[in-house]
């Protein structure tokens, strides 16, 4: 997976007729483009450059071994298991069931039952206060290998939050800031116990509304009380069968899971591969629906503005040509683009400089950049208008409640500037700051880093089982927060550490996450990158002049 | 990290075990070196690990045939079944191999001799 989306985006492209690709470096030159005509050239440049380096072959060799070795002892201590000599500590059949249909799929639990129970200390960890830039963790210790736990009582403090999606750093518990809040918590309390087309329709979600298409550049929004349901049940609502959906590789679930309910035809092209985008589109445009070669009521392309997994940014203005050649429309997802990229914070519209009228639906949560929690849906006023009836988040889920929905008010003004001060314009630059900083610095470090050089999801790939774990408890040891995902959310051979820089981190913490990175970097072996790399002057603190005489 | 004494002249050669082989045992990881100072602080920096003596390295060695073979996961009792296991398996190559490597060695040379000594012969007798 990861060497296609390598070769489609070091190989140069083939000038095919009308087909709007550009050669890396070469650029600015857009005679018969129809692109917006406002200058893509300079973004382009600096956008393109997303590597995915390879590991050295024996990485993948000792991945399988490490994942081999135990799934052997797995079958062993099934094997103990079932002969009785060893308790067993998870789901089983009622002795007097055992003849009916089996309840729990033994062999789907494997990899649960004998490799995520071993080493689960690492995730779902309780934290008790704010997940700011630092937070505090119970900590908890297992007698009996992690089946159970039990909290010690004591808190780690100040642990250095690097796992938290709080990119503008919005999730903060300062007096002040929240002051409208509070406000709006006894103005209208804190449930809102109906569906938006019911009784739930409040004055403030109207001003969020309008707020978010002002914001975005739209003509109208509609938000919902939940991200994830924002995705999967409003793409029923807009496609359904006899409609094609072209989506990426690595979509996030809720996109998945919406196009599945859709019942739609699903095809899924190459992970930001414009090429296998184009090859389905013309074959879709050709021959139609599968049997009855009708020609599909709707193509709707599926992407995402910054993926979380890779830290990859999606190539909008090709899409976007993509788009108007074959007639089709554009869903685009920015969870995490939102407020986190582009010059002011409108994602990955403005990252391109594409007019947002080209993208015919945009999505996107709060959850992240805006430290409250739900989805947007924004475009043309008649796709929210119909949406607003037809979608059954809008009918049947709970209205958002009025302090969340203050937060984002708030946020968003501080972003837009219109609170009357400069404070979204500055996290604003100190992501984008902290972000280039500390992916500048892991590169030099001799990590191998995914994703596009602005996004502040830094994905550290660490690729052996016990090495992702030895590599968590190591950082946690040096009162640093991480996530690390394995298996079955990514890869099998490519188990990574994820970093989300956020703009309350300051210059110190990420010089510390950096020296415990390089400090754990040596001792567990992780810097695998075989590349060359010459560090930027100007993102260098100290000049070290003396040495070089 | 400010503050540390490196000479410039110093070049840490290229490391001929990491590139493509399967030998991972390689406590330093070499790159070549670059002008900047501060690349070649950072690399100084990566390339060292401070061990005080033999037994803090064996323990290090130790550590990273854990991670490498994924025993580190497994309970204790798992990891010394898994351990036997190989000492045994290394046990009885290095055994087989001292008892009849010789042999090998031996017949091998013999063959070969065997056959160059023939040329030889032939030669001889050709020449005479």
């Amino acid at each position: 997976m990861a060497t296609t989306a390598a070769d489609g985006n070091l190989k140069p492209y083939l000038r095919k007729n009308g087909v709007k690709c550009e050669h890396i470096g070469k650029n600015g030159y857009h005679n018969h483009k129809e692109k917006n005509g406002q200058g893509t050239g300079v973004a382009s440049r600096r956008h393109k450059h997303e590597p995915f380096e390879q590991a050295p072959m024996y990485v993948a060799v000792l991945t399988y071994l490490g994942f081999g070795i135990v799934t052997l002892f797995g079958y062993l201590r099934d094997f103990l298991r079932a002969v009785g000599l060893e308790k067993c500590n998870i789901a089983q059949e009622r002795e007097k069931q055992k003849d009916f249909v089996p309840l729990y799929q033994d062999f789907e639990n494997f990899y649960t039952r004998n490799l995520y129970m071993r080493v689960r200390d690492n995730w779902n960890r309780p934290i008790c206060s704010l997940p700011g830039p630092v937070f505090d963790l119970m900590e908890r210790v297992s007698d009996d290998y992690n089946w159970t736990f039990r909290f010690t009582g004591k808190t780690i403090h100040d642990v250095i939050n690097m796992g938290s999606y709080n990119y503008l750093g919005f999730a903060e518990n300062n007096a002040d800031f929240l002051k409208t809040v509070a406000d709006k918590v006894r103005q209208y309390g804190v449930g809102v116990c109906s569906t938006r087309q019911e009784i739930g329709n409040l004055s403030i979600h109207e001003e969020l509304e309008q707020l978010v298409a002002n914001f975005l550049g739209v003509e109208s929004a509609m938000t919902y009380g939940m991200g994830f349901a924002t995705n999967s049940m409003n793409i029923p609502a807009l496609v359904g069968k006899g409609c094609l959906i072209l989506s990426d590789e690595l979509n996030h679930t809720s996109l998945i899971l919406g196009a599945r309910l859709s019942g739609a035809t699903i095809r899924v092209f190459k992970h930001n591969n414009m090429q296998s985008l184009e090859k389905m589109l013309k074959e879709a445009v050709c021959s139609g629906q599968p049997r009855t070669h009708r020609p599909w009521k709707k193509i709707l392309i599926v992407v995402e503005g910054i993926y979380s997994m890779e830290g990859s940014v999606v190539r909008l203005p090709e899409v976007i040509a993509l788009k108007k050649k074959y007639k089709a429309y554009l869903y685009l997802d920015e969870a995490h683009s939102i407020g986190a990229v582009g010059q002011t914070g409108r994602g990955v519209t403005e990252l391109f400089n594409v007019n947002t009228a080209d993208v015919d639906v945009m999505m996107g949560t709060f959850t992240k950049s805006f430290g409250a929690s739900g989805g947007y849906i924004a475009g043309k006023k008649e796709l929210v208008d119909y949406l607003r009836t037809h979608s059954h988040s809008a009918v049947y889920a709970t209205a958002m409640s009025p302090p969340a929905t203050e937060q984002i008010i708030r946020a968003m003004k501080c972003i837009m500037g219109k609170d009357g001060s400069t404070e979204g314009m500055r996290r604003i630059r100190q992501l984008a700051e902290n972000a280039k900083y500390f992916r500048s610095r892991l590169k030099e470090m001799g990590f191998i880093i995914y994703g596009n050089d602005d996004s502040p999801v830094v994905p550290v790939l660490l690729y052996m089982p016990a090495k992702v774990v030895a590599f968590a408890r190591e950082m946690l040891a040096r009162k640093i927060g991480v996530v690390v995902v394995g298996f079955p959310a990514t890869p099998i051979t490519e188990a990574r550490a994820r970093f989300c820089v956020s703009a309350a981190h300051t210059r110190d913490m990420l010089n510390q996450v950096l020296d415990c990175m390089n400090e754990v970097g040596d001792l567990l072996c992780l810097k695998f990158s075989r590349r060359k790399y010459s560090p930027q002057p100007d993102l260098c603190d100290e000049t070290d002049f003396e040495l070089d005489s | 990290m400010a503050g540390t004494e490196v000479r410039p002249s110093q070049r840490l050669p290229p490391c001929l075990l990491c590139k493509d082989c399967f030998l991972f045992l390689c406590v330093n990881k070499h790159r070549p070196m670059h002008r900047s100072s501060r690349t070649l602080h950072l690399r100084d920096l990566r390339a060292r690990m401070n061990f005080k003596n033999l037994r803090e390295y064996l323990a290090w060695l130790y550590y990273q045939y854990l991670l490498i073979t994924g025993i580190y996961v497994l309970e204790p009792w798992e990891k010394s079944i898994f351990n036997s296991i190989l000492f045994s398996a290394i046990a009885m190559v290095v055994y087989t191999s001292y008892v009849f490597v010789p042999i090998h060695v031996r017949l091998a040379l013999e063959f070969f001799l065997g056959i160059f000594g023939g040329q030889l012969e032939s030669t001889m007798a050709l020449m005479t």
